[in-house]
Parts: structure tokens; C-alpha cells; sequence
């Protein structure tokens, strides 16, 4: 089934990326270009395989619940876009 | 003497001898990198820090920019983490800075390891040393390209679908990726969190083992790091093939392999044949859809890994200038318009539609089902082979903007390197000689999993009685 804008404009949002209306042909040709290479995978019967989610079988990993050395709250908002009293700054969410 | 020309074990020999020391090799390095890398620019920056001298392998290390190291800004050649600081160390980096190595300084790559090129990269890209018309390969680029201009001794790179190996071959040096969970991915900014794995950039197959030996085992910080036994990978280098069988897909030799790099592979196996090895052809049914399975598994988790970069902590932050939506969500897709590249989007977009719902079991799921398939077939040859061996990749270097426009063509030349990924098995590039036009090629070889002593082995025998990687660029 081939992409169209919508589905371009549709994906876009969910992935929270802007794409203008000068770039929406190219993104809709390039991703429908790489969509069709991958339909290839529709040709396998794949009815009774297993799915594959790691390689190497793990399964729930836990280690003893004992409070070791972290950041700071100073250290980690070194890095902050903007911080205020101790806390990572957003714009305005509820008014 | 030059120095920086060296290899780690020839220097750390210089080292024990007294013949040099660690500030001198450093300083060394150092000084190409000031009078070379204006050409080849496979670093990003040099490193904030000087050298302590002090450990056992006071080795000059360059550091591909998706490892987390602290106090240098690490961004992944990307806009959306200019001015992330690390504020930690990357569990392979602890190890480096415990052996005593010296970090030179944070090298090139593709934005987000989205590429095989370096050209996608936000610092524009890196020159391959051999021809700087030509890309270095990708993603691990800035790492290769470092350690073929004697930039740096050695270097870390990461390797999703072939980012170590690629440009590893393009360069004419020698790349690892080690079994999933070898090597702690603490630290690493993910890509694909299932395919992901750090390996050894190396001038040669005893430099590989050495690197290896400092950056492999167990982190319980990293859930997916294995607590296996650790071997001494240098109890590897035997110059003996005799009786190891070798296992030849027939599906790798076939349309769109280049000539040349066809050739230099056939007599790589004759090297190995005359040495006693046994080769044996073998089928691997399942891999023309080995590239097709990785782009929907390697996009779909990056397009999840990726998520947590939306400009409410760390890095890049743009606030429209008028309202759209509301202010939060503005700023979101505002941020992440303006700090992601075209390429890293696309992988997004395409990762977002295989996880959305009425596609998921279509391609996501239908992904994972041939990643099985694909892992069986290799399983199934590992019952009789000790080895797997293909070219690295299809051509040698292309040159710079070649591929750009391209994106699917780009994607194809990870074919060889995409189903170690895929099955979690360790994967070798070792140069094996040169395209008319002067350009390296390499083969590859893939083993069991936690098996690297064995390509070690046959990749050693190899280099033992070749004299490719001796071979310099003139730059």
C-alpha cells in the first residue's frame, strides 16, 4: 500500500516532528520508496516462527535493592535547558 | 621515530623499554592530529582533560561522540544535544580511564549512527585518509578514519548494523563487534537497544585483542550485558588455521558485489585454504531479507529511543514563535524539527509507522518473526563451521555526496554486516588488499556468540602472512 502525504502528515505528528509543506512531497517519496523495499518481507511464510526480540535470551533482570551514589540534583540540572528551585523548567502546560 | 605511526602493542613495548613514554606518544598524536586532521577532520573536539600517565595501557584513544564521557560534549553529530555536557562515564570509558588510556578527543559520525557515510553528521563530514574524496563509511567514520591516519592508536566506535565494521573495511584497518552483550552499552547513547554493541577500531588483529581485553565483561548497570567469563583475547593470537572449517554463503557472492573486491576476498580464502583450512559452501537462505527485516527493527526502536529527546532536560530547546497547538507540544516539535537532520527523522517516521496502530503486526512483528528466521539460518551453519566469511561490504569507499540523495542504496550496503546484528554473533573486517584506484577493501568474518578468541585466531593467521595492514595513506 503506498504512503501518501496524510499518512506522512499523520506519522509526523505522532513522532512529534514538524514537516512543511516544501518537504512533505520529498519525505512522502523517500519513505514510500523504502516502504516498498521492505514489502519484500510479505513474500515469507512466517505463520509459525517465533518472534525475535533479543538475541540473546535474558529474561526479567533485577539486582538487589541497595541505594548507591547517583548525580546530584545539582550535577544533573548543570546540563538543564533552564532549571528553577531544584527542578527542570517547561513552558507553560496548564493555564 | 614517529610515534604516532605506531601501533598500542608496538608502544607499549616502547613503553617497558624505556624507549619512550606515554606524554611523548601523547604529544605525538596529538601534533597529526593538528597537522592532518584539517583534511580528514575526523574529530569533532579534542578533549577537555590532559592525561593522568598512570595504568597499564597508556594508550591515546579516540572516542566516537555517542559515548558518554564526563565533562566533554557529547552530541551524537547532532543539533538537538549541542551542549550536552556528560556529567558521567560510559562504562567502557571507566574501564579506558582505569587502564590508564588517554582520551585525545570525541570523533566524528553520522547523526545518531544513522548512516554508513559520516556525511549526515551536524559537523559536516569526515574524509576518508586513502582518497579524501571519499566518505570514511559510517557510522563509526570519525573513528576509522582517525586510527587509518595514525590520528589516534586506537578507537571506540558502536555497531548496529555495521557501523564498526564498514568503515573499518573502507579505511583498511581492523573493526570489531563483539557479541551482543560483551561489551557494556551503559553509557551509549542508544540507537537500537537489540542490535546495539561498542567494539575496537585497531591498526591490527593484536591491537583488536588487546582493546578488547580492557572494554569487555559484565556491568550490571547494563540489563542486557551477559556475566560470562572474560577470556585473555591475546591467548587467541595463533598464526594456525589447520582443520577450522569456513563457511562460504553462496548468497554473498552474487549481483551488485563489486569485481575487485570479489577477487581480493576469493584470495583471502586461498591464503586461509593454503594455511589448512577447510572451506565449505554454505546457504543462508534468508539473508536478501536481512535488510528489510533491519530497517523496520533498527528504526522502530530508534524511533522510540529517540523519543527522550524533546528539549524539556538536556541539549537543544526551540520555542516557536507563535502558538500552533499549545506552548509544550510546540515546543516538542519545534525543538525536534530544528535539532533533528533530514536522515534521522526518516528513520524516525519510518520507525513511528512500524509500531503504529493497523502496522504493527504487518511489519514490526512480521520484522522480528524473519529476524528468527535469519538467526536460524545462521545457527544452523555454526553446527558445522567455525567461521562465516563474506566481503565487509559490496563496493569499496564512494565518494562524498554520491549516496546522499539516495537513501535506499545507502541502506544496501550493509548487507553483509546487518545479520551479525540481527543474531547477536561477533563480526571482524580485516583489510585484505586494494580497488585499482587505491581504495582498501576487507573481509569479514562472523563466529558464535562469545566465540571472538576464533575470528581473533583466523584473522591473526591471516594478517601473519600478509602485509596489508603495514600499508600507510599518504595524506
Amino acid at each position: 500500500m503506498p504512503i501518501t502525504k496524510e499518512d506522512v502528515k499523520y506519522i509526523a505528528a505522532l513522532a512529534r516532528i514538524d514537516v512543511p509543506e516544501d518537504k512533505l512531497e520529498g519525505m512522502t517519496k523517500s519513505l514510500g520508496g523504502i516502504v516498498q523495499y521492505v514489502e519484500k518481507l510479505q513474500e515469507l511464510d512466517v505463520a509459525d516462527v517465533k518472534p525475535t526480540s533479543h538475541a540473546v535470551p535474558v529474561g526479567n533482570v533485577l539486582r538487589p535493592d541497595i541505594i548507591k551514589p547517583s548525580l546530584t540534583n545539582q550535577e544533573a540540572l548543570a546540563i538543564a535547558v533552564e532549571a528553577k528551585d531544584g527542578c527542570f523548567k517547561v513552558p507553560l502546560v496548564i493555564e | 621515530m614517529n610515534l604516532h605511526a605506531l601501533t598500542a602493542h608496538a608502544l607499549l613495548d616502547l613503553f617497558k623499554s624505556g624507549k619512550a613514554s606515554a606524554k611523548e606518544a601523547y604529544e605525538a598524536v596529538v601534533g597529526r592530529i593538528k597537522s592532518i586532521d584539517p583534511k580528514v577532520k575526523a574529530y569533532v573536539h579534542l578533549s577537555r582533560s590532559q592525561p593522568h600517565y598512570a595504568g597499564e595501557f597508556q594508550i591515546p584513544i579516540a572516542i566516537k561522540d555517542n559515548l558518554c564521557t564526563k565533562g566533554e560534549e557529547i552530541t551524537c553529530a547532532s543539533r538537538i544535544l549541542k551542549g550536552f555536557r556528560s556529567p558521567y562515564d560510559a562504562g567502557v570509558i571507566e574501564r579506558i580511564k582505569k587502564s590508564g588510556g588517554s582520551i585525545l578527543g570525541i570523533v566524528n559520525m553520522d547523526e545518531f549512527a544513522f548512516g554508513s557515510s559520516c556525511e549526515t553528521s551536524c559537523y559536516g563530514p569526515t574524509f576518508n585518509p586513502w582518497n579524501l574524496q571519499c566518505v570514511p563509511g559510517g557510522s563509526s567514520g570519525g573513528s576509522a578514519a582517525s586510527v587509518a591516519a595514525d590520528e589516534a592508536m586506537w578507537a571506540l566506535g558502536s555497531d548496529t548494523g555495521g557501523s564498526i565494521r564498514q568503515p573499518a573495511s573502507f579505511c583498511g584497518i581492523v573493526g570489531l563487534k563483539p557479541t551482543y552483550g560483551r561489551v557494556s552499552r551503559y553509557g551509549l547513547i542508544a540507537f537500537a537497544s537489540s542490535l546495539d554493541q561498542i567494539g575496537p577500531l585497531t591498526k591490527d588483529v593484536r591491537d583488536c585483542a588487546l582493546l578488547m581485553n580492557i572494554i569487555s565483561g559484565y556491568d550490571e548497570r547494563d540489563s542486557t550485558s551477559v556475566n560470562e567469563p572474560v577470556p585473555d583475547y591475546t591467548r587467541a593470537l595463533v598464526n594456525d588455521v589447520r582443520g577450522l572449517k569456513i563457511g562460504i554463503p553462496k548468497e554473498a557472492f552474487v549481483e551488485g558485489l563489486d569485481a575487485e573486491v570479489r577477487r581480493a576476498v576469493e584470495s583471502a580464502l586461498d591464503l586461509l585454504k593454503k594455511q589448512g583450512a577447510v572451506i565449505k559452501e554454505v546457504s543462508l537462505p534468508h539473508t536478501p531479507y536481512a535488510v528489510a527485516t533491519y530497517y523496520i527493527v533498527a528504526t522502530a526502536e530508534a524511533s522510540s529511543n529517540l523519543a527522550r529527546f524533546d528539549g524539556v532536560r538536556y541539549g537543544l530547546r526551540v520555542q516557536p514563535g507563535k502558538v500552533r497547538k499549545n506552548a509544550l507540544v510546540d515546543m516538542y516539535e519545534e525543538t525536534r524539527s530544528k535539532g533533528f537532520g533530514d536522515e534521522a527523522k526518516r528513520r524516525i517516521m519510518l520507525g513511528t509507522y512500524a509500531l503504529s496502530s493497523g502496522y504493527y503486526d504487518a511489519y514490526y512483528l512480521r520484522g522480528q518473526k524473519v529476524r528468527t528466521l535469519i538467526k536460524n539460518d545462521l545457527d544452523q551453519v555454526f553446527k558445522d563451521c567455525d567461521v562465516i566469511m563474506t566481503p565487509t561490504s559490496p563496493t569499496v569507499a564512494f565518494k562524498v555526496g554520491e549516496k546522499v540523495s539516495d537513501p535506499l542504496s545507502m541502506y544496501l550496503s550493509d548487507i553483509y554486516t546487518i545479520p551479525a546484528n540481527l543474531a547477536g554473533i561477533p563480526a571482524i573486517s580485516v583489510p585484505c588488499g586494494f580497488s585499482k584506484s587505491g581504495l582498501p577493501i576487507g573481509f569479514q568474518l562472523m563466529g558464535r556468540a562469545f566465540d571472538e578468541e576464533m575470528l581473533l585466531r583466523v584473522s591473526y593467521t591471516y594478517e601473519q602472512n600478509t602485509e596489508w595492514h603495514l600499508k600507510k595513506p599518504t595524506i
